[in-house]
């Protein structure tokens, strides 16, 4: 690489660095203006009584003893969200991965079917929530067209409290294939050389899978479980079109009962006090992930 | 990781081979196989061939019980009357700026800033790296209400800015990250001839890692494209006024009237997937080619 020398850095390398800050410097500049700056303020709005039309009223710790204390929405938001995340980021990672194995098979033609399997992905969401809506729909929903057509029973999905958060975790089905793509790019790196050596050794498939495509693909299991967490936690745009949170708040997530306080009833440091706190059970299970990612996953080359 | 990986043959070929997997496909295995792919394809598709069998169906059919899959008739017409009903053209004028803004941005400054921790060295490089690294995993709603706010006091609202400044300040740590694992695979010896040569680091990210690039610079594009094409909760937030919208939020409008006039809306929906589709199916052998090349497969 350039000329350097450890201990005193010549023209040629101070230069290199300078221009190495200046290259960097958007991402730097946007870094303490939308991420940095915001999250202070953040802290400080949610110790506040605050509309965007008026000033900030400090309250202490009022906004997070209401939320812990009086506010019986904020533990049921906390269960929908819970209950939505645990069923769907295991339930979509596990098909994310059977769909890139399947898409990773070397035939003609499977390009085409690499497109077509992502377009659910490029689908506008207001278009596949609707659609999904009318699918559901209890009067004229095809779902339970072919239910009652084998015989089964048929429900008012998205009118029961009961079981709108399946109908959702259903719809998060169809996203799966912006992490499917994820994995099909590792399958495809896994080097064939594995492959081929273990079947000379005379691996059948199941202990080629098991002991070789499984732990290489340890790594982007693990960015897509992080990721995949993370995004579910956040879950908004399916319930704010299709139910706004109904019947019976059985579909009022997390984020959205957070967007009706700001934009609503514009509470904006409660508000700020909601997005803290989902911040922090977010960063535990991050934390989590991180800690536990030594037992499980896999990296060549460790020092 | 990076040696194996460019002895992989990428290119797609058919006959025997075996697939990552290492299933062989041959005959009957593969027949098998081909129907396999599509039957979950067409599961897959099935929304959006509702949708638009939807939007050629006229109101009665629409709520046929059983739901009857074929429109009879075809009602071609439902496009023009979807159209004239909300402000189409102005939207889609809306959601091209948004779109084309934001994706320039994103592209041109993320490319930058992945020059800067790739090919740049500097003190503080690894460690501010690190902190772009620990930005993936920050959950956006921790910004979101501050950042509205600032938005308001600056007022920007209901104007484009909110929704495509940012994307000029790097574009994203996802994105900067996928770039600046390809830009380390380059040689650098490239780099190396043409500062002799006198050329300026600039010069060398025009003219040697972008053209090396195009693939991964594709998949930031697609990616930056769809996003934004489709982006719901910035709109939202941000467009209160009818005239400010962006198609992705536009449609939501449909349902204002009394009962929702479904085949309009999914025509207007097909309507607004068309050109990212086209984007898509254009781009495809690009992207699919970067997925692999970026350091997606990530170490």
């Amino acid at each position: 690489m350039a000329l350097q020398t450890k201990h005193r850095p010549g023209p040629l390398a101070r230069k290199e660095a300078w221009e190495g800050r200046l290259y960097i410097l958007p991402w730097l500049a946007g870094f303490l203006i939308f991420t940095i700056g915001p999250m202070v303020a953040s802290i400080y709005f949610s110790f506040t009584k605050y509309s965007v039309l008026s000033g900030a009223d400090w309250l202490g710790l009022d906004n997070y003893t209401k939320l812990f204390g009086a506010d019986r929405l904020f533990g049921l938001t906390l269960y929908n969200t819970f209950y939505f995340v645990i069923l769907s980021v295991p339930l979509n990672l596990f098909a994310a991965f059977l769909v890139a194995l399947l898409l990773s098979v070397q035939v003609r033609g499977i390009n085409l079917y690499r497109t077509l399997y992502y377009l659910p992905v490029i689908t506008p969401a207001v278009a596949s929530a609707l659609t999904w809506g009318m699918l559901f729909s209890g009067d004229y929903g095809l779902v339970n067209a072919v239910l009652q057509a084998l015989g089964l029973p048929t429900f008012n999905w998205l009118f029961n409290p009961k079981i709108t958060k399946l109908v959702f975790v259903i719809m998060g089905l169809w996203g799966i294939g912006g992490s499917a793509i994820i994995f099909l790019a590792g399958l495809q790196n896994v080097p064939r050389v594995l492959y081929e050596a273990a079947g000379i050794d005379g691996a059948n498939l199941w202990h080629l899978f098991r002991h070789i495509t499984v732990p290489m693909m340890t790594p982007l299991i693990f960015f897509n479980l992080v990721l995949g967490i993370i995004g579910t936690f956040q879950v908004f745009t399916g319930a704010y079109i299709i139910t706004a949170g109904g019947p019976a708040n059985s579909t009022l997530f997390y984020v959205l009962y957070l967007y009706n306080n700001a934009v609503n009833f514009f509470k904006m440091g409660y508000a700020s006090a909601l997005a803290w706190v989902l911040f922090v059970i977010i960063l535990v299970f991050t934390v989590i992930q991180l800690r536990m990612a030594r037992l499980w996953v896999f990296y060549e080359a460790e020092r | 990781m990076t040696q194996t990986r460019a002895e992989v043959p990428i290119t797609i070929t058919g006959g025997r081979k075996r697939s990552a997997a290492g299933l062989s496909t041959s005959g009957l295995g593969r027949l098998a196989l081909y129907l396999f792919l599509s039957l979950v394809c067409i599961v897959l598709l099935f929304p959006n061939i509702w949708m638009i069998s939807t939007s050629l169906k006229d109101s009665p059919q629409i709520f046929a019980y059983p739901p009857e899959l074929i429109p009879n008739p075809f009602l071609w017409s439902n496009y023009l009357v979807a159209i004239q009903k909300f402000p189409f053209f102005l939207y889609l004028r809306n959601t091209l700026i948004v779109t084309g803004l934001a994706t320039f941005g994103t592209v041109l400054s993320a490319s930058l800033v992945a020059f800067g921790f790739a090919r740049r060295r500097f003190p503080e490089r690894e460690a501010l790296f690190t902190v772009l690294l620990s930005t993936m995993m920050l959950p956006s709603i921790v910004t979101l209400i501050p950042t509205f706010v600032l938005f308001t006091r600056l007022g920007w609202v209901n104007t484009f800015l909110p929704l495509t400044v940012p994307a000029f300040f790097g574009g994203g740590a996802f994105y900067i990250f996928l770039l600046r694992q390809f830009y380390l695979t380059l040689p650098y010896d490239y780099d190396e001839a043409a500062y002799i040569d006198g050329a300026s680091s600039l010069r060398v990210w025009y003219e040697i890692i972008l053209p090396f690039s195009k693939a991964p610079l594709a998949v930031i594009t697609v990616f930056t494209v769809l996003s934004n094409w489709n982006d719901f909760m910035g709109p939202l937030i941000y467009m209160n006024k009818p005239h400010m919208r962006t198609l992705a939020l536009g449609l939501q409008f449909f349902r204002d009237q009394r009962y929702t006039q479904w085949n309009y809306l999914m025509a207007a929906s097909t309507l607004t997937l068309i050109p990212v589709l086209i984007l898509f199916f254009a781009a495809q052998r690009y992207f699919m080619e970067g997925i692999l090349l970026t350091g997606l497969s990530g170490r």
